[in-house]
Protein backbone atom coordinates (compact mmCIF):
# COMPACT_ATOMS: atom_id res chain seq x y z
CA UNK A 1 0.00 0.00 0.00
CA UNK A 2 1.38 3.39 -1.01
CA UNK A 3 0.62 6.54 0.95
CA UNK A 4 1.53 10.10 0.06
CA UNK A 5 1.79 11.40 3.62
CA UNK A 6 2.34 10.11 7.17
CA UNK A 7 -1.37 10.38 7.85
CA UNK A 8 -4.37 9.47 5.77
CA UNK A 9 -8.08 10.16 5.97
CA UNK A 10 -10.55 7.34 6.33
CA UNK A 11 -11.88 8.02 2.84
CA UNK A 12 -8.40 7.94 1.30
CA UNK A 13 -7.59 4.73 3.13
CA UNK A 14 -10.73 2.99 1.95
CA UNK A 15 -10.26 4.17 -1.62
CA UNK A 16 -6.68 3.02 -1.74
CA UNK A 17 -6.76 -0.17 0.29
CA UNK A 18 -10.32 -1.33 0.88
CA UNK A 19 -9.93 -0.91 4.65
CA UNK A 20 -12.93 0.92 6.15
CA UNK A 21 -13.28 2.80 9.43
CA UNK A 22 -16.04 1.22 11.52
CA UNK A 23 -16.98 1.12 15.18
CA UNK A 24 -14.78 -1.95 15.52
CA UNK A 25 -11.80 -0.10 14.10
CA UNK A 26 -10.30 -0.59 10.66
CA UNK A 27 -12.06 -3.44 8.93
CA UNK A 28 -11.62 -5.33 5.69
CA UNK A 29 -13.83 -8.27 4.95
CA UNK A 30 -14.24 -10.11 8.21
CA UNK A 31 -11.05 -8.78 9.74
CA UNK A 32 -10.83 -5.73 11.97
CA UNK A 33 -7.88 -4.05 13.66
CA UNK A 34 -8.43 -1.75 16.65
CA UNK A 35 -7.46 1.66 15.34
CA UNK A 36 -9.51 4.78 15.70
CA UNK A 37 -9.00 7.99 13.71
CA UNK A 38 -7.67 11.07 15.43
CA UNK A 39 -9.97 13.97 16.24
CA UNK A 40 -9.29 15.43 12.78
CA UNK A 41 -10.37 12.17 11.12
CA UNK A 42 -6.91 11.10 10.05
CA UNK A 43 -5.07 7.87 10.78
CA UNK A 44 -1.31 7.58 11.15
CA UNK A 45 0.24 5.32 8.54
CA UNK A 46 2.76 3.96 11.02
CA UNK A 47 -0.10 2.98 13.34
CA UNK A 48 -1.73 1.07 10.47
CA UNK A 49 1.52 -0.75 9.74
CA UNK A 50 2.10 -1.59 13.39
CA UNK A 51 -1.43 -2.90 13.85
CA UNK A 52 -1.11 -5.09 10.75
CA UNK A 53 2.31 -6.35 11.76
CA UNK A 54 3.51 -5.04 8.43
CA UNK A 55 6.74 -3.24 7.56
CA UNK A 56 6.68 0.47 6.76
CA UNK A 57 9.18 1.94 4.31
CA UNK A 58 9.52 5.65 3.62
CA UNK A 59 11.17 7.46 0.75
CA UNK A 60 12.52 10.66 2.17
CA UNK A 61 12.88 12.45 -1.12
CA UNK A 62 9.33 12.00 -2.36
CA UNK A 63 7.42 11.78 0.91
CA UNK A 64 5.91 8.46 -0.14
CA UNK A 65 5.37 5.60 2.28
CA UNK A 66 4.80 1.93 1.52
CA UNK A 67 3.22 -0.51 3.93
CA UNK A 68 4.32 -4.00 2.99
CA UNK A 69 2.42 -7.27 3.40
CA UNK A 70 2.05 -8.68 6.89
CA UNK A 71 5.12 -10.58 7.95
CA UNK A 72 6.06 -13.36 10.30
CA UNK A 73 4.01 -16.15 8.82
CA UNK A 74 3.57 -17.49 5.34
CA UNK A 75 2.76 -15.85 2.03
CA UNK A 76 -0.60 -17.65 2.12
CA UNK A 77 -2.44 -17.29 5.42
CA UNK A 78 -5.17 -19.59 4.16
CA UNK A 79 -5.91 -21.65 1.07
CA UNK A 80 -8.84 -19.42 0.13
CA UNK A 81 -7.96 -17.78 -3.15
CA UNK A 82 -8.11 -13.98 -3.00
CA UNK A 83 -10.66 -12.36 -5.25
CA UNK A 84 -8.03 -11.05 -7.60
CA UNK A 85 -9.17 -8.09 -9.69
CA UNK A 86 -7.03 -7.16 -12.70
CA UNK A 87 -7.57 -5.73 -16.14
CA UNK A 88 -7.06 -7.26 -19.54
CA UNK A 89 -5.43 -5.68 -22.58
CA UNK A 90 -8.53 -3.64 -23.32
CA UNK A 91 -8.84 -2.33 -19.79
CA UNK A 92 -11.79 -4.52 -18.89
CA UNK A 93 -11.81 -5.55 -15.25
CA UNK A 94 -11.72 -9.26 -14.54
CA UNK A 95 -12.54 -10.88 -11.20
CA UNK A 96 -11.02 -14.26 -10.42
CA UNK A 97 -14.24 -15.08 -8.54
CA UNK A 98 -16.09 -15.08 -11.86
CA UNK A 99 -14.52 -18.48 -12.47
CA UNK A 100 -16.05 -20.16 -9.42
CA UNK A 101 -17.44 -23.49 -10.52
CA UNK A 102 -14.40 -24.20 -12.71
CA UNK A 103 -10.94 -25.42 -11.93
CA UNK A 104 -8.43 -22.66 -12.56
CA UNK A 105 -4.76 -22.72 -13.44
CA UNK A 106 -3.45 -19.23 -12.81
CA UNK A 107 -0.11 -18.69 -14.54
CA UNK A 108 2.07 -15.70 -13.75
CA UNK A 109 4.46 -14.88 -16.57
CA UNK A 110 6.42 -11.89 -17.84
CA UNK A 111 7.81 -10.54 -21.10
CA UNK A 112 11.16 -10.23 -19.39
CA UNK B 1 1.98 -20.60 -24.79
CA UNK B 2 -0.91 -22.17 -22.89
CA UNK B 3 -3.61 -21.99 -25.55
CA UNK B 4 -3.06 -25.50 -26.90
CA UNK B 5 -3.42 -27.03 -23.45
CA UNK B 6 -6.40 -24.83 -22.71
CA UNK B 7 -8.14 -25.99 -25.86
CA UNK B 8 -7.77 -29.57 -24.67
CA UNK B 9 -8.68 -29.13 -21.01
CA UNK B 10 -11.27 -26.35 -21.05
CA UNK B 11 -14.06 -28.71 -22.08
CA UNK B 12 -13.07 -30.87 -19.12
CA UNK B 13 -13.65 -28.06 -16.67
CA UNK B 14 -10.34 -26.17 -16.51
CA UNK B 15 -9.85 -22.52 -17.25
CA UNK B 16 -6.41 -21.01 -17.60
CA UNK B 17 -5.82 -17.42 -16.52
CA UNK B 18 -2.52 -15.85 -17.42
CA UNK B 19 -1.24 -12.83 -15.52
CA UNK B 20 1.56 -10.71 -16.91
CA UNK B 21 3.75 -9.36 -14.11
CA UNK B 22 4.84 -6.32 -16.08
CA UNK B 23 5.07 -2.86 -14.60
CA UNK B 24 4.99 -1.43 -18.11
CA UNK B 25 1.40 -2.63 -18.31
CA UNK B 26 -0.59 -3.52 -21.39
CA UNK B 27 1.73 -1.53 -23.65
CA UNK B 28 4.60 -3.90 -22.98
CA UNK B 29 2.62 -7.13 -22.65
CA UNK B 30 0.38 -6.57 -25.69
CA UNK B 31 2.65 -7.95 -28.45
CA UNK B 32 3.20 -11.14 -26.51
CA UNK B 33 -0.47 -11.67 -25.71
CA UNK B 34 -1.68 -10.84 -29.20
CA UNK B 35 0.86 -13.23 -30.69
CA UNK B 36 -0.47 -16.00 -28.47
CA UNK B 37 -4.10 -15.33 -29.50
CA UNK B 38 -5.43 -16.75 -26.23
CA UNK B 39 -9.00 -17.82 -25.72
CA UNK B 40 -8.55 -17.54 -21.96
CA UNK B 41 -8.45 -14.49 -19.68
CA UNK B 42 -5.09 -12.75 -20.13
CA UNK B 43 -4.59 -10.15 -17.45
CA UNK B 44 -2.05 -7.46 -16.71
CA UNK B 45 -0.58 -6.99 -13.22
CA UNK B 46 1.39 -3.77 -13.55
CA UNK B 47 1.53 -3.33 -9.77
CA UNK B 48 2.88 -6.85 -9.17
CA UNK B 49 -0.02 -7.48 -6.80
CA UNK B 50 0.26 -11.23 -7.34
CA UNK B 51 3.86 -11.41 -6.15
CA UNK B 52 3.12 -10.81 -2.47
CA UNK B 53 -0.49 -12.05 -2.69
CA UNK B 54 0.51 -15.60 -3.63
CA UNK B 55 4.22 -15.63 -2.76
CA UNK B 56 5.43 -15.67 -6.37
CA UNK B 57 9.18 -15.12 -6.75
CA UNK B 58 9.83 -16.22 -10.33
CA UNK B 59 8.05 -16.79 -13.60
CA UNK B 60 6.38 -18.70 -14.99
CA UNK B 61 4.57 -19.78 -11.82
CA UNK B 62 1.31 -21.70 -11.67
CA UNK B 63 -1.34 -21.74 -8.93
CA UNK B 64 -4.17 -24.28 -8.92
CA UNK B 65 -7.58 -23.18 -7.66
CA UNK B 66 -10.54 -25.53 -7.39
CA UNK B 67 -14.20 -24.95 -8.20
CA UNK B 68 -14.92 -23.55 -4.75
CA UNK B 69 -12.16 -20.99 -4.96
CA UNK B 70 -9.73 -22.94 -2.77
CA UNK B 71 -6.05 -23.04 -3.70
CA UNK B 72 -4.96 -26.67 -4.04
CA UNK B 73 -1.37 -26.00 -5.15
CA UNK B 74 0.61 -22.86 -4.22
CA UNK B 75 2.96 -21.22 -6.73
CA UNK B 76 5.47 -23.49 -8.46
CA UNK B 77 7.33 -23.47 -11.75
CA UNK B 78 4.85 -24.00 -14.58
CA UNK B 79 5.75 -24.60 -18.21
CA UNK B 80 3.22 -26.12 -20.65
CA UNK B 81 5.99 -28.05 -22.42
CA UNK B 82 9.74 -28.47 -22.44
CA UNK B 83 11.04 -24.94 -23.13
CA UNK B 84 13.23 -24.39 -26.17
CA UNK B 85 16.03 -22.82 -24.12
CA UNK B 86 16.88 -26.22 -22.65
CA UNK B 87 17.97 -27.42 -26.09
CA UNK B 88 19.49 -24.25 -27.46
CA UNK B 89 22.66 -24.62 -29.48
CA UNK B 90 25.54 -22.27 -28.75
CA UNK B 91 26.11 -20.09 -31.84
CA UNK B 92 29.65 -20.41 -33.22
CA UNK B 93 30.22 -16.67 -32.84
CA UNK B 94 29.07 -16.56 -29.21
CA UNK B 95 31.33 -14.73 -26.79
CA UNK B 96 32.59 -16.72 -23.81
CA UNK B 97 30.04 -14.92 -21.62
CA UNK B 98 27.22 -15.70 -24.02
CA UNK B 99 28.33 -19.30 -24.21
CA UNK B 100 28.37 -19.53 -20.44
CA UNK B 101 24.89 -17.98 -20.25
CA UNK B 102 23.44 -20.46 -22.71
CA UNK B 103 25.11 -23.41 -20.99
CA UNK B 104 23.79 -22.32 -17.60
CA UNK B 105 20.30 -21.79 -19.02
CA UNK B 106 20.35 -25.33 -20.37
CA UNK B 107 20.90 -26.58 -16.85
CA UNK B 108 17.79 -24.93 -15.39
CA UNK B 109 15.55 -27.43 -13.67
CA UNK B 110 12.25 -27.61 -15.55
CA UNK B 111 9.84 -30.52 -15.15
CA UNK B 112 7.16 -29.57 -17.65
CA UNK B 113 6.06 -33.10 -18.51
CA UNK B 114 5.56 -34.08 -14.87
CA UNK B 115 3.76 -30.84 -14.11
CA UNK B 116 1.32 -31.18 -17.01
CA UNK B 117 0.68 -34.85 -16.20
CA UNK B 118 -0.18 -33.82 -12.64
CA UNK B 119 -2.43 -31.05 -13.94
CA UNK B 120 -4.29 -33.49 -16.18
CA UNK B 121 -4.74 -35.86 -13.26
CA UNK B 122 -6.29 -33.09 -11.18
CA UNK B 123 -8.55 -31.98 -14.04
CA UNK B 124 -9.84 -35.55 -14.37
CA UNK B 125 -9.98 -36.60 -10.71
CA UNK B 126 -10.52 -33.32 -8.87
CA UNK B 127 -10.12 -33.56 -5.11
CA UNK B 128 -9.38 -37.30 -5.48
CA UNK B 129 -6.15 -36.44 -7.29
CA UNK B 130 -3.11 -36.89 -5.07
CA UNK B 131 -1.78 -33.68 -6.59
CA UNK B 132 -4.59 -31.61 -5.07
CA UNK B 133 -3.26 -30.59 -1.67
CA UNK B 134 -5.19 -30.09 1.54
CA UNK B 135 -5.51 -26.47 2.69
CA UNK B 136 -3.05 -26.90 5.57
CA UNK B 137 -0.48 -28.32 3.16
CA UNK B 138 -1.06 -25.50 0.69
CA UNK B 139 -0.30 -22.98 3.42
CA UNK B 140 2.70 -24.97 4.66
CA UNK B 141 4.18 -25.15 1.17
CA UNK B 142 3.69 -21.45 0.50
CA UNK B 143 6.69 -19.26 1.04
CA UNK B 144 7.63 -18.23 4.56
CA UNK B 145 7.41 -14.50 4.98
CA UNK B 146 10.03 -13.18 7.39
CA UNK B 147 9.99 -9.46 8.02
CA UNK B 148 12.77 -8.90 5.47
CA UNK B 149 10.53 -10.18 2.69
CA UNK B 150 7.70 -7.91 3.75
CA UNK B 151 10.17 -5.02 3.66
CA UNK B 152 11.37 -6.14 0.24
CA UNK B 153 7.79 -6.03 -1.04
CA UNK B 154 7.34 -2.53 0.38
CA UNK B 155 10.55 -1.33 -1.27
CA UNK B 156 9.53 -2.90 -4.57
CA UNK B 157 6.10 -1.28 -4.47
CA UNK B 158 7.69 2.05 -3.59
CA UNK B 159 10.12 1.67 -6.49
CA UNK B 160 7.27 1.10 -8.95
CA UNK B 161 5.39 4.12 -7.60
CA UNK B 162 8.48 6.33 -7.86
CA UNK B 163 9.09 5.26 -11.44
CA UNK B 164 5.55 6.26 -12.34
CA UNK B 165 6.31 9.68 -10.88
CA UNK B 166 9.57 9.97 -12.80
CA UNK B 167 11.81 9.42 -9.77
CA UNK B 168 14.00 6.84 -11.45
CA UNK B 169 17.06 7.35 -9.25
CA UNK B 170 15.06 6.85 -6.08
CA UNK B 171 13.29 3.92 -7.70
CA UNK B 172 16.63 2.26 -8.39
CA UNK B 173 17.57 2.70 -4.74
CA UNK B 174 14.39 0.93 -3.61
CA UNK B 175 14.74 -1.81 -6.22
CA UNK B 176 18.24 -2.45 -4.89
CA UNK B 177 16.89 -2.62 -1.35
CA UNK B 178 14.25 -5.13 -2.44
CA UNK B 179 16.97 -7.24 -4.07
CA UNK B 180 19.14 -7.06 -0.94
CA UNK B 181 16.32 -8.04 1.40
CA UNK B 182 14.96 -10.87 -0.71
CA UNK B 183 17.76 -12.04 -3.01
CA UNK B 184 15.90 -15.16 -4.11
CA UNK B 185 13.03 -13.12 -5.57
CA UNK B 186 13.74 -13.22 -9.28
CA UNK B 187 10.66 -11.23 -10.27
CA UNK B 188 12.00 -8.24 -8.34
CA UNK B 189 15.38 -8.51 -10.04
CA UNK B 190 14.24 -9.23 -13.56
CA UNK B 191 11.55 -6.54 -13.56
CA UNK B 192 14.04 -3.93 -12.32
CA UNK B 193 16.63 -4.99 -14.88
CA UNK B 194 14.04 -4.90 -17.66
CA UNK B 195 13.05 -1.37 -16.72
CA UNK B 196 16.68 -0.29 -16.70
CA UNK B 197 17.27 -1.75 -20.16
CA UNK B 198 20.83 -1.36 -21.35
CA UNK B 199 21.69 0.47 -18.11
CA UNK B 200 20.93 -2.43 -15.83
CA UNK B 201 24.56 -3.61 -15.55
CA UNK B 202 25.64 -0.13 -14.48
CA UNK B 203 22.71 0.55 -12.16
CA UNK B 204 22.65 -2.80 -10.40
CA UNK B 205 26.23 -3.98 -10.84
CA UNK B 206 25.12 -7.47 -11.80
CA UNK B 207 23.27 -9.49 -14.38
CA UNK B 208 21.24 -12.68 -14.62
CA UNK B 209 24.19 -15.02 -15.04
CA UNK B 210 26.12 -13.48 -12.15
CA UNK B 211 23.08 -13.68 -9.88
CA UNK B 212 22.30 -17.29 -10.80
CA UNK B 213 25.89 -18.20 -9.94
CA UNK B 214 25.81 -16.17 -6.72
CA UNK B 215 22.53 -17.75 -5.63
CA UNK B 216 23.83 -21.31 -5.89
CA UNK B 217 23.69 -22.23 -9.56
CA UNK B 218 21.00 -23.12 -12.10
CA UNK B 219 19.64 -25.92 -9.94
CA UNK B 220 18.33 -23.32 -7.48
CA UNK B 221 16.67 -21.05 -10.04
CA UNK B 222 13.59 -23.24 -10.43
CA UNK B 223 13.19 -25.47 -7.36
CA UNK B 224 12.29 -29.13 -7.92
CA UNK B 225 8.57 -29.79 -7.95
CA UNK B 226 7.09 -31.59 -4.93
CA UNK B 227 4.74 -33.82 -6.89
Amino acid sequence: MIFGSPTVTAAELERGTGWSVTREGLCKGDRCIPIAPAADGTIAVDAIAAALGAPLVADDGSGLFAVGPESGGRALVSATAPDLELSDLDGRTFHLSSLLGQKVLLVAWAPW
Amino acid sequence: MWQELRSELHRRGLEIVTVALESGGAHVARPWIEAARPGHPSLIDAEHVCDALFGIVNVPSGVWIDERGTIVRPPETAYPRRPAFLDREVPPDATPRQREGIEVTKQLHVEAERYIAALRDWVDRGSASRFALAPDEVVRRSRPRPREEGEAAAHFELALALRRLGGNDRATHHFREAHRLQPENWTYKRQAWALAGAEHDRLYGTDWLSEVTRMGGPERYYPPLEL
